[in-house]
């Protein structure tokens, strides 16, 4: 009985040191990482490639995610400004909202889910199968040869991909707004290119996806590696790389917006 | 005589509380193949990890070529296994390049060779192992076997100076089994070069090797030229040269008594 009364307090702190463990473990992995960055630039082929799996093969469901998702914000953006006789000013509403918002954090979201999960799965069973291991025996750093690029071609992809969720956002809510709804198009247009500021609204906007790109690539690189080299440490890893993706995303969102747009 | 090319000192190493190898030293001299054998889960593979410096020991010197493993940093690491090939026991090829790629990264990566060189040195490799025919597969076509002689093939791209061979026999059809053991043979004369050889292929491996280390409970307990071997009366040795399933090294991993687990008999406290 002792026994396990001791064991029960002793064990209270292991789920926090073991976090506090693999934070330490992944923060070592990082610096591990840009150390063998260079090569992902001298031989910007391997980045290219990755640039074509996780960023290319992700413009599909980013277009079709962008356009809905302007096309909603219209629809319910105009019902509430009709209201206060202000239906001109949708482009504004659709505009800001995808270039500050929504462009990067739904993009992000659907980055980690398409490719962070895609980059997981693949590094975790090359190391399952002793590919990593392998290289390494060759004298083949995986961390240059494997990790590097895929992590490279995730940051670069994030950015383009968030501001071809915003085109793409925006048109939709021009499709709505203007040609369902009946707005002026002149007003529509004019009215978004006189209020969004280029440095203000759209370089925060990419801002933002840079960070969200280094975070979730990190963490899908960084969960692939240190995935257990079982069928369920795999699946485990893909999982935790969306679920632990989302979380970094909204919560990243809070701080860098408050940094960004305070003053108003 | 030189020093020799692999040297273990007394190495001890484990995961936790738990030791896979203790006190384990042994030589591979140029020009040797030599062997490792010993039952499953008695460290063989770990040993070839430490050769490689993918682990290090706890104690005790892993020597390659004069130089400690154990105490080099990243790039003396990588400088080392430049010497090395390691022949995988699945094969573990590239799956997401062909036959041809997977002999060829090797030299892609580490060789700056023009493209039709490489070309030419992929199809001498690819024919050693026999499958030139095999060039433009993809790995997941390959059967087993098919897939280790690839991973042979890129083993040795690069002629290494150390073979390692972590069971390069183990599901080969007879055909192929003899090739590869020849094959391993040939390349280790023709290049000067020493191979360790991990495995439980006896009859192969004796016919095939100059020493044989045999290893239990992360020991070396016997060791001798193919001939002294056969000769031993060492109980351990003579079990697993004959296949014997009573013997010094128990086919049952300890357990309670069967009759007790199956609830037969009635535990006295």
């Amino acid at each position: 009985m002792r026994e396990r009364f001791i064991a029960f307090f002793s064990g209270l702190g292991h789920p926090f040191t073991g976090a506090l463990i693999k934070l330490g473990f992944a923060t070592r992995f990082f610096l591990a990482l840009l150390r063998h960055s260079p090569m992902a630039f001298i031989r910007f082929r391997l980045t290219i490639r990755e640039i074509w799996f996780a960023g290319v093969l992700s413009v599909l469901i980013i277009a079709v995610s962008g356009l809905f998702i302007g096309m909603v914000l219209a629809l319910q953006g105009y019902d509430t400004l009709v209201r206060f006789g202000a239906s001109s000013s949708l482009g504004i509403l659709v505009a800001l909202s995808l270039v500050r918002e929504l462009g990067p954090v739904v993009g992000a979201l659907l980055f980690a889910s398409r490719a962070g999960s895609a980059i997981t799965a693949e590094i975790g069973l090359m190391k399952a199968a002793e590919q990593l291991s392998a290289m390494e025996m060759m004298a083949v750093n995986p961390m240059a040869r494997v990790i590097a690029p895929r992590f490279w071609g995730g940051v670069i992809s994030m950015p383009l991909l968030a501001a071809m969720f915003s085109v793409m956002g925006i048109f939709g809510g021009y499709l709505v707004g203007v040609q369902l709804l009946g707005l002026d198009p002149g007003n529509f247009w004019s009215q978004m290119q006189g209020t969004v500021d280029l440095r203000f609204d759209v370089m925060n906007g990419v801002i933002k996806s840079v960070f969200f790109g280094i975070a979730v690539s990190l963490i899908a690189v960084f969960e692939g590696f240190d995935a257990p080299p079982t069928p369920e440490g795999v699946s485990g890893a893909t999982t935790r790389t969306v679920v632990t993706s989302a979380l970094v995303i909204l919560g990243l969102d809070v701080i860098l917006t408050a940094f960004m747009f305070r003053g108003i | 005589m030189s020093t020799p090319l692999v040297q273990l000192d007394q190495v001890r190493f484990g995961y936790g509380d738990h030791d896979i190898l203790s006190d384990l030293s042994l030589t591979v001299q140029r020009g040797q193949v030599v062997a490792i054998m010993g039952g499953s889960g008695s460290g063989k593979t770990t040993l070839l990890r430490l050769i490689g410096g993918q682990l290090r020991a706890r104690a005790g010197r892993v020597l390659v070529d004069g130089a400690d493993v154990g105490g080099m940093n990243e790039t003396a690491l990588y400088d080392m296994r430049r010497k090395l090939g390691m022949l995988f026991q699945f094969g573990a090829l590239f799956t997401d390049l062909s036959v041809f790629d997977n002999v060829a990264f090797p030299l892609r990566e580490r060789a700056k060779l023009p493209e039709s060189i490489i070309r030419d040195l992929v199809l001498m490799k690819l024919h050693a192992v026999g499958l030139r025919g095999a060039a433009n597969l993809m790995p997941f076509e390959l059967s087993g076997g098919m897939a280790r002689r690839v991973a042979l093939a890129r083993a040795i791209a690069l002629d290494p100076m150390l073979m390692l061979y972590d069971e390069p026999f183990t599901g080969l059809d007879p055909i192929s089994l003899a090739t590869i053991g020849q094959l391993i043979r040939e390349l280790n004369d023709a290049l000067g070069a020493a191979s360790i050889v991990v495995t439980h292929d006896v009859a192969e491996s004796l016919s095939l090797v100059d020493y044989v280390y045999f290893m239990a409970d992360g020991k070396v307990i016997a060791q001798g030229t193919p001939d002294e071997v056969r000769a031993s009366d060492h109980p351990f040795v003579k079990q697993f040269i004959n296949g014997e399933p009573d013997g010094p090294l128990p086919f049952h991993k300890p357990a309670a008594p069967y009759a007790q687990e199956l609830g037969l008999e009635i535990v006295r406290a």
